[in-house]
């Protein structure tokens, strides 16, 4: 056993379903806590960030229009999955982060439990913030919540893979599709989720993960005129305000950077309604009058 | 046509307004004059008589207002809901009381007929504050957690089509949730917000807890970029929400944006043609088509153009444009001599890329800003005046075949703020609705507003919703 020499894994990034390289042929070295070496990661350039956009832009159609019970069951299959490779998450996020193996189960474990807490969302959010409004008129008046759209996401640097599945999940429970940059020091979790992703049913081009420098990779997605929203949790305070300011230019949804101590923590719906639209839909009801029914 | 009917002047009288010669900032309770001394002139747009001399909020005077908005801000935040729920109560039913007024002093300011600011702009803004004066105590049960705060101060910017009732939807939910603001009114139509600062005084509002700083762009700016405003809102052009969502990148001021749209109006060929004529009459001509969600891009059933357009035709020419002091006129006049001229060079333009321009004969005062109702046919999706905003009484018409060309042809821009869908097929309406790209979707109806339904764009019309549980939302620090 001691003699056999291990197979190693050649990460790549994963666009519209498929496993290509960076198709500018970069790639950076990826080391754990104490500078061993891990792997060569892809380093993405803008080229593969327009190509994630429009890997994503053609699957919204299709995830937005699923049933809200179909997503969940997408998104529970996620947990199943991970649940069954649990020992390969621990070691690399143990290695990512540097943490002992049992520092590692636990945000491992919580990341798992993330995916599930979000497959029972799919179907709850539309009645939680949408619904009737009591207008004075005879109208039937109805909000209900509608993906946004393309969701750039620039995963927390820290918390490689908690952190991510935490900034992910409720992007895509509600319908929208992302574009997700990995966390550039250890996008290794990342980039092996998306094998997780690949085999859960969740279809080609929902979720995109592009690994490589934050700083290179996310100006052209703020900029993208075909992106609706930026979840700017990966980026520092000067690279999120250059990337706000570039998001203005077609007004899309931004969500700063927020202070988490804890990604263990059960979050709240904010994440899950940061990349939501209200829709109200009017129309008459007609109404009975003195001289008698007019519908 | 233009006198298939003739009709007697009807005008409201003038009478019931009291318009001072001048009107002073309104900070910390009192009216005061701008630090510098500026003033401006505002104008009734049917006949360009200088109705008042206006201070012109600057730099200083943003930072006056400001500070007191700040030093109100701590003990308007702390009272407890139900008696901010009745300052808020008060000021709706001084609306209702001095409603005329208040009807009379927006069209002489603004030029919108009478008939609109009686029957739906003042109405509406009397039950904003009557809406979100009951949420002021009930914050708790919004859906936004056992206690949420308040922001702030909040710097919130108006434009001049419904200058009360935008007034409205930005000054109820702020102070209901516990903010003071500052607003500035358009340079254009800052009356009838000085008005309000009055009525503010009658309510007993605690001084600093509105202020109103007229002022032109530069006071707007002013106010979004200063460093004690936590709150910014916005109603106006697309291209000033993108400069404001610039100015506030990196700070942690939030934003809320209520901008431009073009509409689609869609009309298949089971539509009842009377009604959709009616609706998009409504829908384009409505204050003068100077509406953000106004339908102004007819989407027409191929089958059914010629009909529909027909029908149109006759309906416009029965359309009364004049004096908007007259009960009877249904076209008032255009807000300012700028706004005409962008109307005039879009229109222009669409004569040139080869629309074909329709209005019915329509005579048009000798002074005063006007445009008479038009209508474009052959239009292009890549003629501009199927893509960009005119924000005049200007109507493009376009057709389609099938259903999902329509969905297309209405997503086929940037803006996504309202749209129309007129059929007698439930399915279609319900199908249709879900595929458009637009916050507002009136079904068999158009222009439609109310303070329990939420109102906001999709895509480069904007963020937030106003109106509602949700216009709580761009309030509270959630």
């Amino acid at each position: 056993m001691s003699d056999r020499l291990s197979v190693l894994k050649t990460y790549k990034l994963y666009v519209g379903g498929k496993f290509p390289r960076s198709e500018s042929g970069r790639v950076y070295e990826v080391t754990d806590a104490k500078g061993k070496w891990l792997a060569n990661a892809p380093l993405s350039s803008r080229k593969d960030a327009r190509d994630a956009v429009v890997a994503a832009r053609k699957a919204f159609g299709g995830w937005s229009g699923a049933t809200a019970y179909n997503r969940g069951q997408v998104l529970y299959r996620v947990a199943e999955m991970l649940e069954g490779r649990r020992a390969q998450f621990v070691h690399e996020v143990a290695d990512a982060e540097g943490l002992s193996k049992s520092k590692a189960a636990e945000q491992v474990d919580a990341a798992i439990d993330r995916w599930v807490w979000y497959a029972g969302w799919t179907d709850k959010i539309a009645q939680v913030v949408g619904g009737g409004n009591p207008v004075a008129g005879p109208f039937f008046n109805l909000s209900s919540p509608e993906p946004t759209g393309v969701v750039a996401v620039l995963a927390p640097q820290e918390s490689s893979f908690l952190g991510l599945v935490s900034v992910l999940a409720p992007v895509i429970a509600t319908g929208n599709t992302a574009v997700v940059v990995a966390s550039e020091r250890s996008p290794l979790p990342a980039l092996s989720l998306a094998e997780v992703l690949a085999t859960s049913d969740v279809p080609g081009g929902v979720v995109n993960v592009l690994s490589g420098r934050t700083a290179e990779i996310a100006p052209p997605l703020a900029s993208h005129q075909d992106v609706n929203a930026i979840d700017l949790a990966g980026a520092d305070d000067v690279l999120a305000k250059e990337l706000e300011i570039a998001a203005a230019d077609n007004l899309k949804r931004v969500l700063r950077p927020q202070p988490v101590d804890n990604w263990s923590e059960t979050p709240g719906t904010d994440r899950l309604t940061a990349f939501l639209e209200t829709k109200t839909v009017w129309h008459p009801t007609g109404s009975l009058g003195a001289s008698g029914s007019s519908y | 046509m233009a006198s298939a009917f003739a009709y007697a002047p009807a005008p409201e009288s003038r009478s019931v307004v009291d318009i001072a010669p001048s009107y002073g900032l309104f900070i910390d309770g009192e009216f005061t004059e701008a630090a510098d001394g500026k003033v401006f002139k505002t104008v009734s747009p049917a006949t360009e008589e200088v109705l008042s001399e206006i201070a012109q909020a600057g730099e200083a005077d943003v930072d006056r207002a400001v500070a007191a908005a700040r030093k109100a801000f701590e003990k308007w935040s702390a009272l407890p809901g139900s008696e901010r729920a009745k300052y808020l109560f008060r000021i709706a039913r001084i609306i209702q009381e001095r409603s005329r007024e208040l009807a009379v002093l927006e069209t002489l300011d603004n030029g919108k007929p009478i008939k609109e600011t009686r029957d739906a702009d003042l109405p509406l803004v009397a039950a904003h504050f009557f809406y979100y004066a009951g949420w002021a105590d009930k914050l708790e049960h919004a859906g936004f957690g056992a206690n949420p705060r308040p922001l702030g101060v909040a710097g919130q910017v108006i434009p001049w089509n419904f200058p009360l009732l935008m007034l409205a939807w930005k000054i109820a939910p702020a102070l209901a949730t516990g903010n003071t603001v500052v607003l500035k009114p358009a340079e254009t139509t800052p009356l009838s917000a000085l008005f309000f600062a009055d009525i503010c005084r009658q309510a007993g509002l605690p001084k600093g807890v509105v202020n109103i700083l007229p002022g032109y762009g530069d006071t707007g700016a002013a106010l979004v970029a200063h460093p004690d405003v936590n709150k910014v809102a916005f109603t106006g052009s697309t291209a000033v929400g993108k400069e404001i969502a610039r100015t506030v990148a990196g700070t942690r001021k939030k934003l809320t944006l209520e901008l431009g749209g073009k509409g689609a109006n869609i009309v298949f060929d089971d539509a009842p043609i009377d009604q959709a004529v009616e609706g998009i009459v409504n829908g384009i001509f409505f204050n003068q088509g100077q509406v953000c969600c106004a339908g102004s891009r007819l989407l027409v059933q191929e089958s059914i153009h010629d009909e529909l357009l027909d029908s149109l035709k006759r309906r416009l020419s029965t359309l009364r444009l004049g004096d908007p002091l007259d009960k009877n006129t249904d076209i008032g006049a255009i807000n300012s001599a700028e706004q005409l001229s962008r109307i005039t060079t879009l229109v222009e333009q669409g004569e040139a890329e080869g629309a074909e321009r329709w209005s019915p004969a329509c005579e048009i005062p000798s002074s005063g800003y006007w445009f008479a109702p038009t209508l474009f046919t052959n239009v292009t999706q890549a003629h501009r005046i199927a893509r960009d905003e005119i924000f005049g009484p200007v109507l493009s018409v376009l057709t389609f075949r099938t259903p999902d060309e329509a969905v297309a042809k209405a997503n086929n821009t940037p803006y996504g703020l309202s749209a129309g869908i007129w059929t007698e097929k439930g399915s279609r309406i319900l199908a249709v609705a879900n595929k458009l790209r637009a916050g507002v979707v009136w079904s068999n109806t158009f222009n439609k507003f109310d303070p329990t339904s939420p109102f906001g764009g999709y895509k480069e019309s904007g963020f937030g919703r106003e109106g509602g549980r949700h216009g709580l939302e761009a309030y509270l620090d959630v």
